[in-house]
């Protein structure tokens, strides 16, 4: 196992390393001038020249490409552009917010969605079933800025329970924390919810109609037993499946979200570094996510044993 | 208690906590929450020319003069000064009591530092002063002096611009960074100081009260006077969504919201705990810029066929809307409503539009259906809507049009070449102008007509120059007015740019905030909130 885990580690280096030749290539070939930006309207077109040399933005793609992959391999993922500060510092400001969301979306869309689909599968056909299936539709279809902006009109606009935007840390209080984030979370968890919910259901399905299920319930184990204990633990490996594949999804998801609720996470930070073309801060976030992408699969691999102890590596 | 009267209790008292009032919001009246214009992404105002990084900058460094609401320069760090009658040598002496953040006192050595990197970038007035330098020096402690070989009568003007870059005075220490190069300390003698700790780019800015500044005892009035702060904080929030921006406004979130979007005005108007008005009494004028090497705008004649078909009032129609409060037409390039306001030589901008004289001017130019690369930036809701306007209007006038639509970034970029359009250049893009900037020609970059060295587009006129030159030469207000007259017309026979109307903003804040002015720029000074 443990070598196993060291080669699947080891195995992420390559994948990195691709990932930031590509992420540099596409932003060199991508249009687009910091140093215009920098200036400003105000600037003559010689200034702009200045500042574009003064960045080092007029040297050769590949004497660029190395200087920062030298630094990136000495643990320095250099200097944003626009602000002047370390991007691994402007990305650790901004772990907590999107760490705490993304959580937090995890927990409320598992809590709620695998018991949706239990549920769905047990009363198959019925009108729960058909309920849960068109939440999960509607959940599904309605983009998480649709359901963002609804959230925050009813609960903090008209009811005035929770505030519309910002994010408060947990070390200030467990409960501003929640205030803060639960429309957010709920917003983006909304089709991850949909998502787990049909998997959920389907793999139920599946399973509930397996001999050994029919074998528990004819040795009397109840019926929360049999879905929850036989049935739930063997339907899990498709469910953590499309949990670590859906880790994308909120990645892509929390770029919104925290663009519709100002929460000051990494998404925002992406978005804002691409809009001014402040190179470093993409490729450091972007080698994050690719990193952190590449642990959640590893994360879901393992997690395999735990359900099913015949898969071995 | 049994399990499900556990769930009970503990669900109702989350649920309760969720929704109690929010009690920090806005309750501390020594906080001002303030969403600005754009992210404040840097703190120099010598290396960018962003109005933002500008408006930050006013809280933390101070300036020699500051401007009035009449753009008269009034004294602000400098108690006085003198000026030999020919113009040449000006003399100034520092106000007593003046310390940087750090507890250094103000010195002239700084006050040189500072004037000698803003003269290298900034395009307009510190340039001139440049060229007509002989020197700069410290005299002592608190007088310093410039000893020009040309007269200079605009020099006060110069110093308390409030066009980017302004002229801030930093400790030399800073003032020596290279002015193509970011400063790495915000150390200023303004009245806040800026938590460099708590700066969260792209999402907060924190400035707090710098106990030891000592603010002039005149009423402050725009950039001038006693720039007296109420707050011991100000944070700036940066809120990139309008609507939840509005929202957080809606909701006491925030207390203050410099730009808000035209479309969400009329929902801001009617809530009972906001208020609503126009922003900056100077405005802005929408500027559709042509580029000047390249045919067929290479010939003056196709430049005028656009001035002879552009309809201002569909251009402010689409920029701001309905609300014809906001904008009105201006046949002239310089600021409705300011002294130097001219419209001579504007004709072909009034009266109704000639398309077939337009397409007539553009086959006297040799116009054959070449595509015309247009630029728009349609990430920014005033360059897109021009961009369809111009888009249309081309079209009516025979004109092969080749929309390109960009992002902001990529048309900065885009608008730098020099080659043909079909080499990658542009004939046309479009932009805005700050009113502040376009009240006289010395912070106006937009009209320099110098080719080469010019801003994007590079109109080329020894016509143009000269009357700018004029202007600068002009000894009082009578001959001021004369200068930009001429000016005003050779710029619209020349056609340097074609201005697409004249627009204002609003601003919104909570109804317990008073004392905000119409500005080009927020004041924060005596603002309270109760």
């Amino acid at each position: 196992m443990f070598a196993y885990i060291a080669r699947r580690i080891l195995a992420t280096i390559p994948v990195v390393l691709l990932v930031a030749l590509f992420v540099f290539s596409l932003l060199y070939l991508a249009p687009g001038d910091p140093a215009a930006i920098i200036a400003g309207d105000q600037a003559t077109p010689a200034d702009v020249d200045r500042i574009r040399e003064s960045l080092g933005l007029d040297r050769p793609f590949l004497v660029r490409f190395f200087d920062w992959f030298w630094h990136v391999l000495t643990g320095d993922l250099g200097v944003s552009i626009f602000t002047n500060l370390p991007v691994s510092h402007m990305i650790a400001q901004r772990i907590e917010p999107t760490v705490s969301l993304m959580l937090l979306t995890l927990t409320l869309s598992l809590s709620f969605a695998i018991p949706m689909g239990v549920i769905a599968a047990w009363k198959h056909g019925t009108w729960i079933d058909r309920g849960v299936m068109m939440t999960a539709v509607f959940g599904f279809s309605t983009p998480s800025f649709v359901v963002g902006y609804l959230l925050a009109y009813v609960f903090a606009l008209y009811l005035d329970w929770l505030p519309v935007q910002g994010f408060t840390s947990i070390s200030v209080g467990v409960i501003p924390f929640l205030r803060n984030l639960i429309l957010p979370a709920t917003a983006l968890g909304l089709v991850f919810m949909a998502l787990i919910a049909r998997i959920t259901r389907a793999t139920m399905l599946d399973v509930l109609s397996q001999d050994y299920v029919r074998t528990a319930k004819a040795k009397g184990v109840g019926q929360r037993g049999v879905l929850f204990v036989h049935a739930l633990k063997n339907a899990a490996v498709p469910i953590v499946t499309i949990v670590g594949i859906g880790f994308a999804t909120l990645i892509s998801g929390a770029i919104v979200t925290e663009s519709v609720f100002a929460i000051p996470g990494l998404g925002r930070l992406t978005v804002d570094a691409i809009l001014r073309r402040d190179y470093p801060v993409i490729q450091g976030v972007v080698l994050m996510f690719s990193f952190v992408y590449v642990l959640v699969n590893l994360g879901v691999d393992l997690l395999y044993t735990v359900f099913d102890p015949r898969i071995r590596y | 208690m049994d399990r499900r009267d556990f769930l009970k209790t503990a669900g109702a008292g989350v649920m309760a906590g969720l929704a109690a009032p929010s009690i920090a919001r806005a309750a501390d009246s020594k906080v001002l929450r303030f969403i600005p214009q754009a992210n404040l992404a840097n703190l120099d105002p010598i290396w960018t020319t962003q109005y933002v990084v500008r408006n930050g900058a006013l809280l933390i460094w101070d300036m020699l003069y500051g401007v009035n609401d009449k753009l008269e320069p009034q004294p602000q760090m400098v108690e006085g000064h003198e000026v030999t009658p020919d113009f040449k040598t000006w003399t100034f002496k520092l106000r007593t009591g003046l310390k940087f953040h750090d507890g250094e006192p103000v010195r002239s050595k700084d006050v040189v530092a500072s004037i000698t990197r803003w003269m290298a970038r900034d395009a307009t007035m510190g340039l001139v002063i440049k060229k007509r330098l002989d020197a700069l020096e410290a005299v002592d402690d608190r007088t310093f002096r410039f000893r020009l070989n040309a007269p200079y009568p605009r020099m006060l003007f110069a110093l308390g611009k409030s066009s980017t870059p302004c002229l801030f005075i930093m400790p030399e220490r800073i003032a020596a960074t290279d002015p193509f190069k970011q400063i790495g300390e915000h150390i200023g003698s303004g009245p806040m100081r800026f938590m460099k700790d708590q700066w969260i780019p792209g999402a907060k800015a924190v400035f707090e009260r710098f106990s030891d500044y000592a603010p002039r005892s005149e009423k402050a009035n725009w950039l001038s006077g006693g720039k007296r702060i109420n707050f011991d904080r100000i944070e700036w929030n940066i809120v990139p969504d309008g609507a939840t921006a509005a929202a957080a406004l809606e909701n006491g979130e925030v207390d203050w919201w410099e730009t808000p979007l035209p479309d969400l005005v009329p929902l801001l108007k009617k809530h009972a705990g906001v208020a609503v008005d126009i922003a900056d009494p100077l405005g802005n004028i929408g500027s559709f810029r042509i580029n000047h090497l390249h045919p067929p705008f290479n010939d003056v004649r196709a430049r005028q066929a656009i001035q002879i078909a552009l309809s201002q009032e569909d251009y402010m129609r689409a920029v701001v809307g309905s609300d014809e409060t906001l904008w009105k037409t201006i046949p002239g390039f310089f600021t409705p409503d300011t002294p130097l306001y001219t419209e001579a030589g504007g004709e072909r901008l009034k009266g109704k539009r000639d398309y077939d004289l337009a397409k007539k001017l553009l086959a006297e130019a040799g116009y054959k259906g070449e595509p015309i690369v247009l630029l728009v930036a349609t990430d920014v809701a005033i360059t897109k809507a021009q961009g369809d306007v111009t888009a249309d209007l081309l079209k009516r006038i025979g004109m092969n049009v080749q929309y390109a639509a960009l992002d902001w970034g990529t048309v900065g970029q885009r608008r730098a070449k020099k080659e043909p359009p079909s080499e990658g250049g542009w004939n046309i893009f479009h932009t805005w102008h700050a009113g502040a900037d376009c009240v006289n020609p010395a912070p106006y970059i937009a009209l320099d007509s110098s080719g080469d060295t010019a801003w994007f587009g590079w109109p080329k006129s020894d016509l143009v120059q000269a009357k700018i030159a004029a202007w600068y030469g002009a000894s009082d207000l009578a001959a001021e007015k004369k200068a930009i007259e001429e000016l005003n017309k050779v710029a619209m026979d020349h056609v340097v740019y074609v201005p697409t109307g004249f627009f204002k903003g609003y601003q919104a804040w909570r109804k317990n905030v008073s004392g905000i002015v119409k500005a080009p720029f927020p004041v924060f000074w005596d603002v309270t909130k109760t």
